[in-house]
C-alpha cells in the first residue's frame, strides 16, 4: 500500500493531463465548455501541439440522455391507456407476440389492447416526434433562422388546406393521408418556386434567391392556403369538429398501416438531414462564406428543404398538425447540449420522439376518457419547460 | 497567379468596378489601396466570385467562371472583411471549416483533415484556445482563427479583406508577418485590401490604387506611395514621409488654420 502510493506519484500528472485533454476536445458539453477556462493557466496547462479542440464532435452523451428518455417514455406510452392493465400485463402482453416467448397465458383482449392500440400510437407518436424536430432542427440550419419551424414554408397551411377539402367534400377519411400530404408538399413546393426565384441574382456565391425571399414566399403562400382553408371551414360548420379535431393533431387513430405508410419517408428524411450534419455546420458562417468554403448552397438548401418537407408532410398527413415541437425541441438542445448539428440533428430526433411519445401519454390521460389535442398538451408542457431552459441558460451565460 | 483583364461589376446602376486590368505573379503580394467606396472589395469579391462580374478572372491559368464552387475554394481562400464568427462554435472545429473543399458532399474530416488543422491551430498559436468557444476570444486571436481557417484550405491564392481592421497598431503588423511568413512558407499569391497605406506599403510586393471603381495606379510601393500619386484621391492633406531606414510612412495632415475650408465630399 505504502510502497504503491509514491510509484503512483509521478506518473499522476501523465494521466490527468491526458484526460483533460482528451475531455476538453469540441465537446459542447455544458460541463467542459462552459464556463471557458481562465486564459493564463490554460496556456501554459497545455504546452505542446495535441490537436485539442480538433476531436471528433460526437452527441454521446445528450444522445444517451436522449435514448434513455425515450425508452422511458415507450414504457410509459404503453404502459399507461383507459384500459386498467397491470404493468405484469403488459409486459406479458408485449412478450407474448414475440418468437420465442416463454409460455405465458394473457388474455386475448390484453394482448390486443396493447399490439393494436397502445405500441402503434406509441410508435408512430416517436416517429411524427423525432421528424418534426429533427426538421425543425434542419429548417433552422438551413435558413440560419431560430424561429423556423417546419411549418416555415407552408406545410401546414397545405396539409390542412388538403385535409379540409376532403372533410368538406365527402370525401373518404382514407383519403385525408394523401390530401394533406399532397398539400402540404405542393404548398412547399410552390413557395420555393416563387421565393427562390427573386432576390440577389444567381450566380452570387452559388446562393441563387436569398433564404429571406424563401421565407416571405412561405408567409404569402400559408397566409393564403390558410385563408381558403378558413373559408371553406366557416361554410362548413357541421364538419367545423372533426376539420379542428384534424387541425390539432392526435394520434388516437394510430394504426400499424399509417406507421407502414409515413416510415419509408420518415427514414429517408430523416437519413438525408443526418448526413447533412456536417455540411449545416459549414452553414453556420453564413451563405456566402458556405459558399467561399466550396460548398453549394444552393443545393443544400433545396436537398434539405425537400428532405424536411417530405418527411414532415408523411408525418402531419397522419397526425394532423402538431405544433411547438419543431421550435422547442431542437432549442433545448442546442442550449443545453451544443450548437453543432452533429449534436442538434440526431439528438432532436431521439428527444424529439420522447417529448411526442409522453406528450400523448398526457394527451389521452389528463381528461380521460376524452383526449386533449395533442398541440394544447406540447405547447402547455413544452413551453413552461422551454422558458425554464432558457432561463437557466441565459443565467449562466451571462455570469461566464 | 491572379489575372484581371477588363474586369467589372455594377450594382444595379451603380458601378463599383470599371475595366479593371492586373496580374499577380506567383507568390506575390498585391495590395489594393483607395479611399472609401474605391472598389476594393468589390475587387476581392469578384476574384472569390461573391459578385457576379463581366470579364474575365483567371486563378492559377484556370478561368474561374464556370468554375465548381468547390474547385474554386481549392485554389482560392476569401476572408471577408467581416468573417461571420458563431459564438458558440469551438475554435478547433471553425478551423476545422477550413478543410470544407478537401471533404466530399457527405462526408466527414478525416484525420489528415484534423492533422493539418491542428498544424495550423499550433502554428498561428492557438492551441491553448483550441477548445474555447469563438465568443471568448479577443480580436487578436480571432484574426489569427480566420487566418488559420483560410490557410486550412491550402489554397495557392490567399485573399484577404482588410485583415488587420479590428486590430490594434502593433496587432496590425503581427497580422500581417502571419500572413507573409504563410506566404513565404507556402508561396502563396496574395491579394489583399489594406486602409492603412504605410502598412500596405511596408508588406506589398506591388501596390493597386483603385478610386471611383478604375485603377488610379499600380506598381511597386515606392512608384505608388508619392505626394503627387495619392494627394488626388485622398486629399491634399496626405503626406508621404521617408523614415530614417527608408520606410514610407503616409500620413493626413490637418490643413493650416485659415486655410480654406476642405472640399465637400465627392
Amino acid at each position: 500500500m505504502t510502497k504503491a502510493a509514491p510509484r503512483r506519484g509521478p506518473a499522476g500528472p501523465e494521466p490527468r493531463g491526458a484526460a483533460a485533454r482528451s475531455d476538453a476536445p469540441g465537446t459542447p458539453d455544458p460541463a467542459t465548455t462552459d464556463p471557458p477556462p481562465p486564459p493564463g493557466p490554460d496556456r501554459a496547462a497545455v504546452p505542446d501541439p495535441p490537436p485539442a479542440g480538433l476531436g471528433r464532435v460526437r452527441p454521446g452523451r445528450p444522445l444517451a440522455i436522449a435514448t434513455a428518455a425515450l425508452v422511458v417514455a415507450v414504457a410509459v406510452g404503453v404502459s399507461v391507456g383507459p384500459a386498467d392493465l397491470s404493468l405484469t400485463t403488459v409486459a406479458e402482453a408485449l412478450l407474448v407476440r414475440l418468437p420465442w416467448h416463454p409460455a405465458l397465458s394473457v388474455p386475448p383482449i390484453d394482448v390486443a389492447i396493447v399490439w393494436q392500440i397502445r405500441l402503434p400510437r406509441v410508435i408512430l407518436g416517436a416517429l411524427v416526434g423525432a421528424m418534426l424536430a429533427g426538421g425543425g432542427a434542419a429548417y433552422q440550419g438551413v435558413f440560419r433562422n431560430p424561429l423556423a419551424d417546419p411549418y416555415l414554408l407552408g406545410v401546414a397551411a397545405g396539409a390542412g388546406l388538403g385535409a379540409t377539402l376532403i372533410i368538406v367534400g365527402g370525401g373518404s377519411t382514407g383519403l385525408l393521408p394523401a390530401a394533406a400530404f399532397t398539400g402540404a408538399a405542393g404548398a412547399v413546393a410552390i413557395t420555393y418556386a416563387l421565393g427562390s426565384g427573386t432576390g440577389r441574382g444567381g450566380d452570387l456565391a452559388g446562393i441563387g434567391g436569398s433564404t429571406a425571399s424563401i421565407v416571405l414566399a412561405g408567409v404569402a403562400v400559408a397566409a393564403l392556403l390558410t385563408a381558403i382553408q378558413e373559408y371553406l371551414q366557416q361554410q362548413h360548420t357541421q364538419e367545423l369538429q372533426q376539420i379542428y379535431t384534424w387541425i390539432l393533431g392526435s394520434l388516437s387513430l394510430a394504426s400499424w398501416s399509417d406507421i407502414a405508410l409515413i416510415l419509408p419517408y420518415i427514414v429517408v428524411a430523416a437519413g438525408l438531414l443526418l448526413a447533412h450534419r456536417r455540411l449545416l455546420d459549414v452553414l453556420r458562417v453564413g451563405e456566402a462564406e458556405a459558399g467561399g468554403l466550396g460548398v453549394n448552397v444552393a443545393r443544400l438548401r433545396l436537398t434539405v428543404v425537400a428532405a424536411a418537407t417530405l418527411g414532415t408532410a408523411a408525418a402531419v398527413a397522419v397526425t394532423g398538425l402538431i405544433g411547438f415541437i419543431g421550435i422547442i425541441v431542437p432549442h433545448t438542445i442546442r442550449l443545453t447540449s451544443g450548437a453543432s448539428y452533429r449534436i442538434v440533428l440526431p439528438v432532436s430526433m431521439v428527444g424529439g420522439a420522447a417529448f411526442l411519445v409522453l406528450a400523448d401519454v398526457a394527451a389521452r390521460t389528463v381528461q380521460a376518457p376524452a383526449e386533449v389535442p395533442l398541440t394544447v398538451i406540447t405547447a402547455t408542457i413544452g413551453a413552461p419547460f422551454f422558458l425554464f431552459v432558457l432561463r437557466s441558460r441565459r443565467t449562466r451565460r451571462d455570469l461566464s | 497567379m491572379i489575372s484581371l483583364e477588363n474586369v467589372r461589376v455594377r450594382y444595379g446602376m451603380a458601378v463599383a468596378l470599371d475595366d479593371v486590368t492586373e496580374r499577380a505573379a506567383d507568390g506575390e503580394w498585391l495590395c489594393v489601396i483607395g479611399p472609401n467606396g474605391a472598389g476594393k472589395t468589390t475587387l476581392l469579391q469578384a476574384v472569390a466570385r461573391q459578385v457576379r462580374h463581366d470579364g474575365r478572372i483567371e486563378v492559377c491559368g484556370q478561368p474561374t467562371a464556370g468554375m465548381s464552387r468547390r474547385k474554386l475554394a481549392r485554389l482560392v481562400a476569401y476572408v471577408p472583411q467581416r468573417p461571420q464568427l458563431p459564438p458558440d462554435m469551438t475554435v478547433g472545429d471553425y478551423v476545422l471549416l477550413g478543410r470544407t473543399p478537401h471533404i466530399g458532399y457527405l462526408r466527414v474530416e478525416t484525420d489528415a483533415d484534423r492533422q493539418i488543422s491542428a498544424e495550423l491551430i499550433d502554428r498561428l498559436a492557438l492551441s491553448a484556445l483550441a477548445g474555447r468557444e469563438l465568443r471568448t476570444l479577443s480580436g487578436g486571436e480571432l484574426q489569427r482563427l480566420v487566418l488559420a481557417r483560410a490557410l486550412a484550405q491550402q489554397a495557392p491564392v490567399l485573399v484577404l479583406d482588410e485583415p488587420t481592421s479590428a486590430l490594434d497598431l502593433g496587432r496590425r503588423v503581427d497580422a500581417l508577418e502571419l500572413v507573409d511568413a504563410a506566404r513565404q512558407e507556402r508561396s502563396l499569391t496574395v491579394l489583399s485590401a489594406v486602409h492603412d497605406l504605410t502598412l500596405a506599403g511596408q508588406f506589398a510586393d506591388r501596390l493597386l490604387l483603385l478610386d471611383g471603381g478604375r485603377v488610379a495606379a499600380s506598381g511597386p510601393p515606392p512608384d505608388v506611395l508619392r505626394d503627387d500619386v495619392l494627394r488626388p484621391h485622398f486629399g491634399p492633406g496626405v503626406e508621404v514621409l521617408t523614415t530614417g531606414r527608408g520606410d514610407r510612412a503616409v500620413i493626413s495632415r490637418r490643413p493650416p488654420r485659415g486655410a480654406a475650408p476642405p472640399r465637400p465630399p465627392g
